[in-house]
């Protein structure tokens, strides 16, 4: 056989791999068109807001803009000694176009937050300035105030220059970049994000681990009973969903609070004296309560309907071939409900770490998570890049805890349903 | 060395799942050492449940059962050391070959190369052997049925009870299967309980099979009894294909009777559970036994008229008019004597009243 026949054609002539992509090609446009609303809409209120996070969190132009001739003349200088009269020159012009703008204020907090210090002999500059003589700014800024003269000042200056700035980053780990450019911890008593970080991957874990400590027999029974009680338990399961998140927290708030009904409970049957009452609310213990219960059918759903694909044959196998029913449970069912687990444990554990409402109004100062604040810098402060950097760093968090699980479990293996 | 008669000892067991019906009704059944017995019947009978009951799955409602003239209703199934081969094979799905037949050793503390000796055994019975690594989802129905086989005999059982294992294979690869597990427990010797509702399974494989319908044991016997001498019309049925006439028995005489039919027609009979005159019963008669055009002499001899005619190669199927029974079935052998079976002829046919067994009326 020659190879001409590898080249199969059409009646028209056209070779018959040329007219199937032509045709495939008009459903793939199609194909196209019935997903690009919903690509445009993700595009929109996804991928763009998250860029612009990014931006946000590393942006430092402010300073870098205010001073655009110091910074360009400041390329020359090796940060060892007082720069040259050239830098000083040209920060004088800067300034000064800055003063008659009225925004040297803005510059003045700017550089106060790199270094203490600045706002004064800014303010001193400002009035001196105007008497300034033309040439030898060195000489006459020195003059304004001793610290004119002291490089580190100058040096503070210097790292403002970049547009960007991983600072932010560094805040939300309780770090930062010190005078010679080292990147150190901040004191001791002063690490709030860091406790907060732990603390969030901590409940999210346990909380992880409660859901499915309890989830796995809920699902068990949901899978292996008949269809009419399984029904009724599948409601139980589900009616926390069809009830609103805040309503549902707010009635963990009436069950936990000191003089709420567990409480009362307790004291009723005896297990807590009336003017011992626990704490069950506004600390960790409110947070893991509310947040096991609300998170609980995220936990249920996955493990259900990997069991329920399970047949009770296998147990009656592993039994029949001398497994105890521990065994049989451990070596074969166990196993094949790992997909249902790993799926399980993965949602709840991502959207436990990143919670909001529940620890917000339960947790109190110690149930708080990382997301609280984030919301916190978000209204409160209005430090916007901040929060921009602790969210990324929340997405970053999740996408290696992702990668790790694909390691472990493998994404494929996982069944949500 | 003396085989054990009653290896396994069905004692009056009755068992009822909601306390109201009784699916198993007083059920008595011994199996010999090395038998290969089939419970055969229709779904619903109880034969399956009666397997889960031997297996453990199910404990009795009443009575007792035996193994080796232990009782074992309160051992649970892991202790019974009683091999099982389920219906959609139950491989564990996440094991390859080798560990599911490892499973059953390795629970029961084998060395590791003993396992392995075993396994390949095992294997090399099922004549699988060089599939130890591969998933069962990567075996095809009758792979995975054979591993399922080897599995359940892996450990030495001296029991294995089969739950219409080969249910979920197409025709050629059943009968295949159905010689490949009769060898193999002629090779080896194990004691087989074998459920289907398949009868020409049952006949090919068993030693002896149990047809069970509504919760009893209807007949036990070798396939050959079964199929010849039914004791009642639901065994004739089921087994089987069956003419049956209805009737009232007129003259009883020692090993023959008569029985006059609806249209008022008398036929000879052989009496079986019919006891004196007057009884109703039911004839029921062997396809293949009735002739047509014989010279033979025979007691019984009639004319019907042809209403269907079937070919099927190597015999013809014929549809008779017979004494009122329009679904009275004839199997010809096709040979060139029998030219003119045509649609519409009247024939003789002709019968031996032995063969017209007149059992229970339905």
């Amino acid at each position: 056989m020659s190879s001409e026949t590898g080249k199969i054609l059409t009646t028209d002539g056209i070779p018959l791999e040329v007219s199937l992509k032509k045709a495939e090609r008009k459903n793939k446009i199609k194909a196209f068109l019935l997903v690009a609303p919903l690509l445009l809409f993700l595009l929109i209120t996804y991928i763009f807001p998250i860029g612009d996070m990014l931006m946000r969190s590393v942006d430092d132009k402010m300073v870098t803009e205010m001073l655009p001739k110091t910074f360009k003349s400041m390329e020359k200088w090796d940060g060892k000694e007082l720069p040259p009269e050239e830098v000083f020159e040209s920060f004088y012009l800067d300034f000064q176009k800055l003063v008659e703008e009225k925004r040297d204020g803005k510059l003045s907090t700017q550089l106060n937050y790199t270094k203490n210090g600045f706002k004064s002999i800014l303010k001193k500059l400002r009035r001196k300035a105007k008497n300034f003589e033309e040439g030898n700014y060195k000489e006459q800024i020195m003059a304004v105030h001793k610290r004119w003269a002291d490089v580190e000042y100058w040096r503070a200056i210097q790292r403002r220059a970049p547009a960007y700035t991983s600072q932010k980053y560094l805040k939300g780990i309780d770090m930062y970049k010190n005078e010679e450019g080292k990147i150190v911890s901040v004191e001791e008593d002063r690490r709030v994000h860091r406790i907060l970080w732990l603390r969030t991957l901590e409940i999210a874990f346990f909380v992880t681990l409660l859901c499915f400590l309890m989830a796995y027999p809920i699902a068990h029974l949901l899978a292996t009973l008949p269809m009419k009680y399984s029904n009724l338990l599948m409601i139980c399961v589900l009616l926390p969903f069809w009830t609103s998140l805040l309503v549902r927290t707010a009635s963990w708030m009436i069950l936990l609070q000191q003089q709420g009904v567990v409480n009362d409970f307790f004291v009723m049957i005896g297990l807590v004296a009336e003017d011992n009452r626990p704490e069950m609310m506004f600390n960790k213990t409110g947070t893991y309560v509310a947040m096991t219960q609300i998170l609980l059918p995220f936990m249920v759903l996955p493990l259900y309907s990997v069991m329920k694909t399970i047949s009770p044959s296998l147990m009656r196998a592993g039994k029949s071939l001398g497994g105890t029913p521990f065994v049989a449970f451990w070596k074969v069912y166990f196993p094949l409900t790992i997909p249902g687990i790993g799926a399980g444990c993965l949602l709840v554990f991502i959207l436990a770490i990143g919670y909001y409402i529940t620890p917000a109004l339960v947790g109190g100062a110690s149930g708080t998570l990382i997301s609280n604040q984030i919301a916190f810098h978000m209204k409160s402060t209005l430090d916007w890049s901040f929060a921009s950097a602790m969210g990324l760093m929340l997405l970053a968090g999740v996408l290696a805890i992702y990668w790790v699980y694909n390691k472990l479990v493998g994404v494929d293996n996982i069944k949500l349903g | 060395m003396s085989k054990n008669l009653d290896f396994v000892k069905f004692d009056k067991v009755d068992k009822s799942y909601d306390g109201k019906v009784l699916v198993v009704k007083d059920l008595n059944l011994d199996i010999a050492e090395g038998e290969f017995i089939t419970m055969l019947g229709p779904s619903g009978s109880g034969k399956t449940t009666c397997l889960m009951m031997l297996a453990g799955f199910e404990t009795p409602t009443n009575g007792e059962i035996y193994l080796d003239k232990n009782p074992i209703s309160n051992i649970p199934p892991h202790k019974r050391g009683i091999g099982m081969v389920f219906q959609n094979y139950a491989l564990f799905p996440h094991m390859t070959v080798y560990e599911n037949l490892a499973f059953p050793l390795k629970v029961r503390k084998f060395q590791k190369d003993e396992i392995d000796k075993k396994v390949d055994k095992a294997l090399s019975m099922v004549s699988l052997s060089g599939f130890e690594n591969r998933m069962p989802g990567q075996l095809s129905g009758g792979q995975q049925q054979r591993v399922a086989v080897a599995r359940s005999l892996v450990f030495d059982p001296q029991l294995v009870l089969m739950d219409e294992p080969l249910g979920a294979l197409d025709k050629n690869l059943r009968e295949s299967m159905q010689y490949e597990i009769k060898h193999i427990h002629e090779s080896i010797g194990v004691t087989v309980v074998y459920v289907t509702h398949d009868q020409s399974e049952a006949l090919t494989m068993s030693n002896r099979i149990a047809v069970f319908n509504d919760g009893k044991v209807q007949q036990l016997s070798s396939p050959d009894k079964l199929y010849e001498e039914p004791v009642n019309s639901f065994v004739a049925e089921f087994i089987g294909e069956n003419n049956t006439f209805a009737g009232q028995v007129t003259n009883m005489s020692g090993k023959e009777c008569k029985v006059k039919l609806n249209d008022g027609t008398e036929i000879v009979a052989n009496p079986i559970s019919v006891k004196s005159n007057g009884d109703k019963t039911t004839v029921s008669l062997r396809p293949e036994r009735a002739l047509i055009n014989t010279k033979e002499k025979m007691d019984n001899n009639f004319k019907g008229k042809i209403e269907e005619v079937i070919y099927h190669g190597d015999h013809t199927r014929v549809r008779l008019d017979l004494l009122g029974n329009k679904e009275f079935i004839l199997k010809v052998p096709n040979s060139s004597a029998n030219m003119d079976i045509k649609m519409g002829n009247q024939i003789n046919v002709s019968w031996n009243s032995h063969d017209a067994r007149a059992l229970d009326p339905k």
